[in-house]
């Protein structure tokens, strides 16, 4: 045991006392990024002054810290990508990462990582790349507090942060516009993302496929080009996130293709055209989410089922629930209406009649897009109540059984 | 023509009409308002209000004002005034008194619990609401030379205009639903003056929904401020044409 203790220490030893500091600055005998990496060996820190650097895809292939003192740039200058990391273990802390190339045959991105484990990346700036932060094979890696701001050029766009069969992948604190889509996710399993905003983003804001068990947690995406997609994934959590001002006509604040066993709650949908729209999804939880003045509070399509929307807000959206032909095992409870007009006789806080939120006006809009025009008239709000006394065209397995006469408090 | 205007006023302040209407607005508002904590609800229901009992009250008032000063009409128009100057002193009297009502009864309370975007859109919409009516209640009473047809046809056009004229547009939405519709739309709802001051408040209030829609005339419709000014302009051809017409049969009116 001992022996085998000093032969790993003998081992370890020079290479604890080896790590050494490299200093990289404009004018001196190492001004670049790339001479420091091959002065380097794996463990040792390199500390990059200000300035501006010229790094044509530098390749990190060593186990280092490299840590950037106020902000210096790397720039590719359309020629290339800027950083390459094949190496485990490396954190990368504190650059300007601007400038990459542009191209349809290859994803040129500002930070690229690729089968690699344990890479911290934090507090950059990515400006004008093609793709910013692209992760492909990795795991264990930590996205932190970077700023990614792209050319918002339509046709040659990147993602902001981009992953790629990754595992356990902690993206949190980032903001991301500008770029195709902020975050961009296929066959990234188990990651955690949190506290990001994405906005003003060409496509959508967030974006996922075939990413199970993913946690999204306290984001917000706003404003995107088309809101918010997520798609073929099961077992996600999308908690407490804010979704808000997604406006158009295919735009949604969340797009569910075939989504299954998720659980989407706290969230809080803001003035979208459509808060919610869901296809071919199921077993969904929907619980303690507020819709607030939205076009549609959500679109729940004929090929969803089993799923349970309790205990949230509706309040202040021109159309609570639309579908486009029957729904099944679609279940409503507990929740807030604020278009319901019944009573509460015993005072137990749930109305003493259901509510049902598909409006015939809404199924009527379903058939005749033109005759949005009609909103908030006479006619309309008279058929509305006509149909509500006595249903006979609106589905009558939707509605709600006990709607709260409340609103829920957060 | 002021001077006729200012008696106009005087004497509708003094009847109990125009009072029970102010304090009848008044209290819808109130009621709205004390009832609900969510502001942007309570906007919802004014607005439905605004849309049916303003306009009603409008053109029926104005109508009976203006065959109850019938004599008075007679004595003005034996004096060395001008025709013209007496409709239009009767117009600003009878409409700004009726604005005064819908002042206190809407524009007081709305300015006090919901003073925004939308809230001053409502306002505006009120007011050239009550003008258009106001306008067609004085082409009603023009053309009709005894009270009861007058105020008869006052109610016909106040029902047409609230609820048949919707009614057809969406008979008609069914039945052309194969065409592409989306100009005939605009082109219809410029044709009823309630349908221009809803178009207003949905720009509002429902802007989300709008914007839902693909048809790039209808986009460019609700998104910029082309739906807005639109209506706003509509509007005041709805005050302005009915008065021109009004004036023109009163001219050469054997009274």
């Amino acid at each position: 045991m001992r022996t085998l203790l000093l032969m790993f220490s003998g081992l370890l030893l020079p290479l604890i006392l080896a790590a050494r500091t490299i200093l990289v600055a404009p004018g001196t005998p190492v001004s670049s990024l790339r001479q420091a990496v091959m002065l380097s060996q794996n463990g040792d820190t390199i500390r990059v002054k200000k300035g501006v650097y010229i790094s044509l895809n530098t390749l990190i292939d060593k186990s280092l810290t490299i840590l950037g003192e106020g902000q210096p740039v790397l720039d590719a200058r359309f020629r290339e990508e800027v950083l390459t990391i094949t190496a485990s273990h490396v954190k990368l802390d504190g650059f300007t990462v601007v400038n990459t190339k542009t191209g349809s045959m290859r994803d040129f991105a500002a930070i690229r990582l690729s089968n690699v484990e344990q890479v911290t990346i934090s507090n950059n700036i990515l400006r004008n790349n093609f793709f910013g932060i692209y992760l492909s094979n990795c795991r264990f890696i930590k996205v932190l507090n970077n700023r990614i701001t792209g050319s918002n050029d339509i046709e040659n766009s990147g993602n902001g942060i981009h992953l790629w069969k990754c595992k356990e992948v902690l993206i949190r604190g980032n903001y991301v516009t500008k770029h195709r889509d902020g975050i961009y996710f296929e066959f990234a399993k188990k990651c955690l993302i949190e506290n990001n905003l994405s906005e003003k983003n060409i496509r959508y804001g967030l974006h996922f496929m075939f990413s199970d068990d993913d946690t999204y947690r306290h984001n917000t995406f706003k404003n995107n080009g088309s809101g918010v997609s997520v798609m073929y994934t099961r077992r996600i959590a999308m908690l407490d996130n804010t979704f808000i001002e997604n406006w158009g006509s295919t735009i949604y604040g969340v797009l569910l293709k075939e989504i299954t066993d998720a659980r989407i709650e706290g969230n809080r949908f803001i003035r979208n055209t459509t808060g919610i729209y869901m296809e071919n999804s199921d077993r969904i939880t929907i619980k303690h989410n507020d819709f607030i003045s939205n076009g549609w509070a959500m679109r729940v399509l004929a090929s969803c089922s089993k799923n349970n929307f309790t205990q949230n807000n509706y309040k202040g959206n021109s159309f609570d629930v639309t579908t486009n032909g029957t729904l099944k095992e679609i279940y409503f409870n507990d929740n807030y209406w604020d278009k319901y007009e019944g009573y509460d006789l015993n005072r137990d806080g749930t109305g003493d009649i259901p509510y049902r939120p598909i409006s015939l006006y809404a199924q009527i809009i379903e058939q005749n897009p033109q005759s949005v025009m009609l909103m908030r008239s006479f006619i309309v709000n008279l058929i509305d109540k006509v149909e509500r006394a006595i249903p006979s065209v609106t589905p009558e397995s939707v509605k709600d059984e006990k709607p709260r006469m409340k609103p829920w408090k957060r | 023509m002021l001077k006729i205007a200012k008696y106009i006023i005087f004497d509708i302040i003094r009847s109990k009409v125009l009072l029970a209407y102010t304090l009848l607005l008044l209290a819808i508002s109130l009621t709205i308002f004390m009832s609900d904590a969510d502001v942007t609800k309570g906007l919802v229901s004014i607005t439905t209000v605004i849309l049916i009992i303003v306009p009603l009250v409008s053109i029926v008032y104005a109508t009976t004002y203006y065959f109850n000063a019938a004599e008075f009409t007679e004595m003005l128009v034996s004096q060395p005034i001008s025709r013209r100057n007496i409709l239009l002193g009767k117009f600003i009297g009878i409409s700004s008194s009726i604005l005064l009502a819908f002042i206190i009864g809407v524009c007081i309370p709305v300015c006090l619990f919901a003073f925004s975007a939308t809230g001053i859109t409502l306002m505006v919409s009120g007011y050239l609401l009550t003008l258009s009516f106001v306008s067609l209640a004085f082409l009603t009473s023009t053309i009709t030379h005894d009270k009861a047809k007058g105020i008869g046809l006052a109610l016909m056009l106040w029902f047409y205009f609230s609820i048949i004229f919707d009614g057809l547009v969406l008979l008609f939405l069914y039945t052309f639903a194969d065409y592409p519709l989306e100009k005939a739309m605009i082109v219809l709802t410029a044709l009823n003056p309630i349908d221009l001051a809803r178009i207003l408040i949905l720009l509002q209030l429902d802007i989300s929904a709008l914007m839902g829609y693909t048809g790039a005339l209808y986009q460019q419709f609700f998104g910029s401020g082309s739906g807005i000014i639109f209506s706003l302009l509509m509007q005041l051809v709805w005050i302005l044409v009915p008065l021109f017409f009004a004036l023109r049969i009163f001219k050469k009116k054997d009274l």
